[in-house]
């Protein structure tokens, strides 16, 4: 008795809640012009850092030092799952192997699908996508491979070198642009440099979007890889 | 009292964020409360997006023959394709918070965890 | 009514009615691949709003590795919902 009220206490609390955020939003109308800044990215995304895709610009150029926060917040999540789940001697404790579709299509498809995830991150400035889709693509790779064979393990010592190199190239790529331009991330191969204002629209464009989303790519790909090894691996007692 | 005329991209976003409020406040399994809260990060995610669409316009992409005025607003995308990968990255460590817990308890309910511990 | 539109409204629907059972169903396994279909149909939302970014996104990281994460510590746990001391209604007993 005591759950069909709560549960109905809850149902009523949610409908109050639901009209008045509808109440809200009916004041925002729907598929109308309501930008203010973002005029301004649009009007100027080509000649300010030469991007072709104004959300890349966005979450690289114009607020860098936002995404470096968020890339922080990933890395300290996953340090944290590799804490939560540490101990002293793990196994992967899966008995069959997979199927033979399985295997087969793993083996076919990786390389693959890692190519796609690269070519993701490589073309962030001109298509959809970039370092973050990219990725989780490749982190979905290893994924595959860990379903289909149950001795693979990921490399252990070359992901960490990764990780920790490629946070650093990020911080590094930002220091250059504080010591050339003034201000920290600082786009300096297209601003003081110049480099590629003749080809927007194709590769070797849009200054350093494409090194960060390359470093950004590695790193996401890299992390979220570890989780999904910790995650599977469970402890064994001695 | 009249009911608020809204678009229906705006009903599916505050419906999923009250359906993953609603398993938040009346399960009692902490992997279902879970799977509630990555709900209502989705219906969140597609509130922000669906406010910066603007109708008969293309996607912010200006390759030849689209031109600035052309575009839907970029920055709730910007916004929101950071997001999708932290939540993704925050789940996992409440997952892994949870795995401790079961390990320590030996049950997954909420409730018995507050009797058990006090 | 032009049917030009109703594809949104029915994506929409089978997405609401999709998290419905992911918070309903007492298997957490079938909760989890019912997760994975919300993101599923969001992604084909944020497609149709003209967000091709967002959209391969969510449909890399909310339908795949989520789905994953989730089932490992399901693997680690336990699968089924206990079953509560009261009676549920009849609306939820599934």
């Amino acid at each position: 008795m005591v759950s069909v009220l709560k549960r109905s206490l809850a149902i009523i609390t949610l409908l109050i809640i639901g009209y008045w955020l509808a109440q809200g939003l009916a004041g925002v109308p729907f598929g109308q012009d309501k930008m203010l800044v973002g005029h301004y990215y649009l009007d100027h995304v080509k000649e300010q850092t030469g991007a072709v895709n104004a959300v890349t610009a966005i979450v690289v150029n114009y607020r860098g030092f936002d995404t470096l926060g968020e890339v922080t917040v990933l890395f300290i999540a996953s340090t944290g799952v590799g804490a939560l789940l540490w101990e002293r001697k793990k196994r992967r404790t899966a008995k069959t192997e997979g199927s033979i579709v399985l295997t087969t299509g793993t083996r076919l498809l990786v390389p693959f699908v890692m190519l796609f995830g690269a070519y993701i991150f490589i073309h962030g400035h001109l298509t959809p996508g970039g370092g973050f889709p990219g990725g989780a693509t490749i982190a979905t790779a290893f994924l595959l491979l860990y379903m289909a064979f149950t001795m693979y393990e990921i490399p252990h010592k070359a992901f960490e070198k990764t990780e920790g190199l490629v946070g650093m190239g990020y911080v590094i790529v930002g220091l250059i642009g504080l010591a050339i331009g003034g201000y920290f991330l600082f786009d300096w191969i297209w601003q003081t440099w110049g480099w590629g204002h003749d080809n927007i629209g194709r590769l070797f464009s849009g200054g350093f979007i494409p090194i960060i989303y390359i470093l950004i790519g590695l790193k996401v790909g890299t992390e979220l890889s570890g989780i999904i090894d910790n995650m599977l691996k469970e402890g064994v007692k001695e | 009292m009249s009911v608020p005329n809204i678009s229906a991209f705006y009903f599916g976003a505050i419906s999923l964020i009250l359906i993953g409020l609603y398993a938040v406040l009346v399960k009692k399994n902490i992997l279902k409360m879970l799977i509630g809260l990555s709900i209502m990060e989705t219906g969140v995610n597609l509130l922000l997006i669906s406010i910066g669409y603007i109708s008969g316009k293309s996607a912010p992409i200006l390759s030849e023959g689209i031109e600035p005025n052309q575009a839907v607003d970029p920055i709730p995308q910007a916004l929101v394709l950071t997001a999708i990968v932290i939540g993704v990255a925050t789940t996992a460590m409440t997952l892994s918070a949870a795995i401790v817990l079961y390990k320590h308890y030996g049950t997954l309910n909420v409730e018995e965890i507050r009797r058990l511990r006090g | 009514m032009n049917c030009v539109t109703c594809i949104d409204y029915i994506i929409i629907g089978v997405m609401i009615l999709s998290a419905v059972f992911a918070v309903e169903w007492r298997d957490l396994l079938a909760a989890a691949v019912g997760m994975a279909a919300v993101s599923l149909f969001a992604s084909i939302l944020f497609l149709i709003l003209q967000a091709p970014d967002v959209a391969m996104t969510e449909a890399a990281i909310g339908a795949a590795l989520s789905g994953a994460i989730l089932i490992f510590a399901i693997k680690r746990t336990q699968r089924f919902e206990t079953e509560e001391e009261e009676r549920p209604g009849w609306w939820i007993r599934w």
